[in-house]
């Protein structure tokens, strides 16, 4: 048994040690897209990477945004922004499980004094059209990780296959820091994740559910929805900025439900039409430079 | 004899899976070997969180020679079939022989095959039944290749005899080699035959048989109980999925805290079993639940397991924070309130929303009460509130919590006992081994329920198929046949005919055929259902039931089975001679009956038909089978002593009026042509 390292004692903490882990394991550092998003997958590095020949392992933290889980600070572990730290290994290599392991490890939970296992969980994603087999990784019975080997992005079948793998930051620091109520974790020694961010989420939970104008964002899930399909039928082939677009529709969408001004046959169109945009993207991202690369043995590749 | 062990090693398998998943490879395995003329004394299979095993003992080590001679075409056959013969046989045309047979001279082709090592023939096989194992879910994981497994296959071991058996599959090559526990055990473990394999594993922390890992826990989970003071509250259904997520099973108790015992009992067991998979305990002397739980976690920890409880603790302290915040948010309002919110829930597309289903079942409950005796008002409040609990945020959260919320919010709202009961009640019986509601008000609203749900679904055209019955309509009639016939052997009886509270033809077919399912179990004959049900779909189930009791019980007599043997008799002769003349109805002419036996059978039907219509009139349905007993003597005597084909056309008539007039006596009690003999 190695010696048991120190725990990870501080949100940031927790972040620096997952980035030094990652990076010695031969990963790209990457940073947060700066696009709203719902979630560590909808990163260009993780939804066009995950598709094609090209192998590719990368970590990064990404700002999560879901409108609809805001709840004006008042709930001791929802938010409506919150950080996911990804990762992803492609082609997952034969020792996943172990590498994984090894993370949490590092962040100071000793598998010699917990209950680690694998629940099985399978992911599925209708806006971006993909999907996975997996599990939720369970730590003396709180999930503190969701693991996935992707089958399909954007309609399109994954090959090689790759691991997602995927931490919510704040459930897993309160539980390294045995803190019961998010906004008492330490984000380092002098500050409380409340000091930086129960403001923000009383402010934002409020214009999520009643400021955020729907007119204006009907207005903009629409031109984000045309520009998208502009630039895909533009003769210059442009897939990462129509992607961008893909992402800022489905934000809207987002803000639209919280408002709750889409019923419940309304949203499953919205998905739909969201999930086109994706499927168009990933597809044009298949034919672009990046997304074609066909490694040669032995290549290290800088095209 | 040779032995071989096969284990199939890989990342968690889902915990659903995975008896499945051994179940199919012993089924595609025995296929396989017999297929290809390998017996063997003995199989086993077995299967747990990251791995199938298998073993099979008594297997040669060489298949039999084949010998077997081949028919083949006749020798003046053209070219084209002679030469697809030797194409098939691989054989030369000097190698054929010629046979005689009536047809003319034919080919014959002898082949011998020599048995092959069984070794090499598993090497071949086993490859072959892990692309055909039929996982519910399975996934790809090898870059360029469409090779599917539940998750990704990690190792192969495969050994006969001791020996390894090369192969490989999704690119893994089978070695002697297998891994124990993820954490309580370090580096490979090597073995050669199951004796070794299973104990070795178990040195390495890992039990690879699901129903010892079930038995530990099981064991271990109610000493740990009775350590506290307390006992398990028996949970099949987790016991098996819990033996699926641990290799070396180890139980922990932790406790809940106070403040959540106010809650009720079964929301905590809820959201303990559907989140966090923790078994309940109870107070074994006042049977109430305690303020602890079971865990069963795959770790026997350093420290005595202080953390593994510690954080199992935390989780649940979150878990049940969200439940008891539904409930004092819930009994804020009332149900009576939440009525309304049902017009915003939609039942079935075709079918409107729930709160259309409610008025409908409001009604039928109000019909019913009225029908069975129970307090008509209760009913229909009862079923008004029925399903409000559906917007409540416990239901919400926990569906299978519908009903037991109600009545808790219902009691909440000092509404009456009996409707409060009648709401948690009327979903029974949930499935065959639910108990039926026996209160008056609750089966009024649960007979309504199940009737609206029938009747509904049917006039919207959609029935139960063959294949699939998405709205539980066979369960739905199952239990209203459940629910009326309830305590039938002692004498108490639901009188209710489904006509008349809307049932129509199409679902009382339908009835009738459940009623031969749900009966199956008393011995009830389904002929003799049949043939009471065939007189006009009878809507009074209890009758429907004194009735084929009764019968059944007389055609297991002596004069019941010779009358039944005479009545076919009478019914075959009747079809015969009604396809020449038509149906005969049964009008005797008095004066033309020249026989003692035709007077006596003519006198013993006056009297049957008029002993038996008074009989079911009262529902005397023994007296009924006593008047058609005393038709025996006479039947036999006149089959005995006359000719029905007479050679007086007029005579002949008359007689099979006779038959026709014993066969529409019978048909009063059932239709006998539908009994089996």
């Amino acid at each position: 048994m190695p010696p048991k390292p120190a725990k990870a004692k501080t949100f940031q903490d927790l972040i620096l040690t997952l980035q030094n882990y990652w990076a010695a394991q031969g990963c790209l550092i990457l940073q947060p897209y700066d696009n709203e998003m719902g979630a560590g997958t909808f990163h260009p590095a993780t939804t066009l990477r995950a598709l094609g020949p090209r192998p590719w392992n990368a970590a990064y933290v990404q700002p999560s945004r879901r409108p609809t889980d805001g709840r004006y600070g008042e709930n001791p572990n929802r938010l409506q922004h919150y950080y996911q730290y990804q990762v992803i290994l492609k082609p997952a290599p034969a020792n996943v499980l172990d590498l994984y392991l090894g993370s949490i490890r590092e962040i100071g939970l000793d598998p010699a004094l917990h209950d680690i296992r694998f629940v099985e969980d399978d992911w599925e994603s209708p806006t971006l059209g993909a999907a996975g087999l997996g599990w939720e990784v369970w730590c003396d019975g709180m999930e503190i990780t969701q693991f996935t080997y992707f089958q399909q992005v954007g309609g399109i079948e994954c090959d090689p296959v790759c691991a997602e793998i995927t931490y919510g930051l704040e459930r897993l620091a309160m539980y390294v820091q045995n803190v019961e109520f998010v906004y008492d974790l330490a984000f380092n020694d002098q500050f409380r994740y409340g000091e930086v961010f129960h403001q923000n989420e009383v402010e934002f939970s409020t214009y999520n559910f009643e400021r955020a104008d729907t007119e204006m964002l009907f207005q903009h899930f629409k031109d984000a929805e045309k520009q998208c399909q502009a630039l895909l039928d533009d003769d210059r082939k442009l897939p990462l900025p129509s992607y961008d677009q893909c992402i800022k529709a489905s934000h809207a969408f987002n803000l639209l439900q919280a408002r709750g001004v889409i019923s419940v046959t309304e949203r499953a169109a919205y998905i739909g039409r969201v999930r086109a945009l994706a499927q168009a993207c990933c597809q044009a991202w298949l034919q672009s430079p990046q997304g074609a690369y066909t490694p040669r043995f032995s290549d290290k590749g800088h095209g | 004899m040779p032995e071989l062990l096969l284990e199939l090693f890989c990342e968690e398998i889902p915990a659903r899976m995975q008896v499945g998943g051994a179940r199919d490879l012993e089924r595609l395995m025995v296929g396989a070997l017999s297929d290809r003329g390998l017996m063997f004394e003995g199989i086993k299979a077995f299967s747990g969180p990251r791995r199938l095993t298998l073993s099979i003992v008594g297997l040669p080590a060489q298949q039999k020679d084949v010998r077997e001679e081949l028919k083949g075409p006749k020798v003046d056959a053209p070219a084209a079939a002679i030469e697809g013969f030797l194409k098939k046989t691989g054989l030369a045309r000097e190698q054929l022989t010629v046979q005689s047979s009536p047809k003319g001279d034919v080919y014959i082709a002898l082949i011998e095959r020599a048995g092959r090592d069984t070794a090499t023939v598993l090497a071949e096989v086993i490859p072959e039944i892990m692309a055909k194992l039929p996982w519910p879910k399975s996934m790809r994981w090898v870059p360029g290749e469409a090779v599917r497994w539940v998750r990704p296959l990690r190792g192969i071991v495969a050994t006969f005899d001791g020996e390894l058996v090369p192969l490989s599959f999704a690119g893994v090559e089978s070695g002697r080699t297998t891994l124990g526990h993820r954490f309580l055990n370090q580096g490979a473990i090597e073995v050669r035959r199951f004796e070794d394999y299973e104990a070795a594993l178990k040195k390495a922390h890992v039990l690879i048989d699901a129903e010892e890992r079930a038995a530990i826990i099981l064991a271990d989970a109610k000493t740990a109980a009775f350590a506290v003071g307390l006992e398990l509250i028996p949970d099949e259904g987790l016991l098996a999925e819990v033996a699926g997520l641990a290799e070396w099973p180890v139980v922990y108790v932790g406790a809940i805290e106070d403040q959540f015992m106010d809650v009720p009992a079964e929301i905590l067991q809820t959201s303990m079993r559907t989140h966090q998979k923790y078994f309940a305990l109870r107070d074994p002397k006042t049977g109430k639940m305690a303020n602890k739980f079971a865990v069963v976690a795959n770790m026997i920890a350093q420290d005595g397991g202080k953390e593994i409880v510690a954080g199992n603790e935390r989780v649940l302290r979150a878990r049940l924070s969200d439940a008891k915040f539904f409930w004092d948010e819930d009994r804020k309002r009332t149900l009576a309130s939440r009525v309304d919110d049902l017009k915003g829930i939609v039942f079935h597309a075709k079918l409107g929303t729930q709160a259309e289903r409610v008025a409908r079942i409001e009604r039928l409950a109000g019909e019913i009460a009225a029908k069975i005796g129970a307090d008509v008002e209760k009913a229909q409040s009862a079923a008004r509130l029925a399903k409000a609990d559906l917007t409540t945020g416990v239901v919400g959260e926990f569906p299978e919590l519908q009903g037991v919320m109600g009545r808790y919010y219902a009691r909440h709202d000092k509404e009456d006992e009996a409707v409060a009961d009648a709401i948690r009640d009327h979903y029974r019986p949930v499935g065959p081994s639910d108990a039926v509601p026996t209160d008056k008000v609750a089966i009024a609203v649960a007979l309504a329920d199940k009737l609206d749900q029938l009747i509904s679904f049917f006039s919207v055209g959609e029935k139960p198929t063959g294949s699939g019955d998405p709205f539980a309509l066979r369960r739905a009639a199952l239990g209203v046949i459940r629910i009326l016939l309830q305590g039938i052997s002692i004498g108490s009886s639901l009188r209710l005919n489904l006509r008349e509270v809307g049932v129509n033809e199409e679902v009382l077919s339908f009835f009738g055929d459940r009623l031969e399912v749900a009966l199956k179990d008393q011995k009830v004959r389904p002929d003799l259902i049949k043939a009471v049900f065939a007189l006009g779909n009878e809507d009074d189930f209890v009758r429907l039931y004194l009735r084929v009791g009764e019968l059944q019980a007389f055609l297991g007599t002596d004069d019941g089975k010779n009358l039944l043997a005479g009545y076919k008799r009478a019914a075959n002769i009747l079809k015969a001679e009604e396809k020449k003349d038509g149906t005969f109805v049964g009008k005797v002419d008095e004066g033309l009956l020249p026989e003692p036996a035709d007077k006596a059978l003519h006198a013993a039907l006056a009297n049957a038909i008029s002993a038996i219509g008074p009989a079911l009139d009262k529902e005397d349905f023994a007296g009924a089978m006593r008047a058609m007993a005393a038709l025996r003597g006479p039947v036999d005597g006149f089959f005995e002593s006359v000719k029905v084909n007479a050679d007086d056309t007029r005579l002949r008539e008359n007689r099979l009026h006779l038959l026709a007039g014993l066969r529409a006596a019978l048909h009063r009690v059932a239709d006998f042509s539908r009994i089996e003999n």
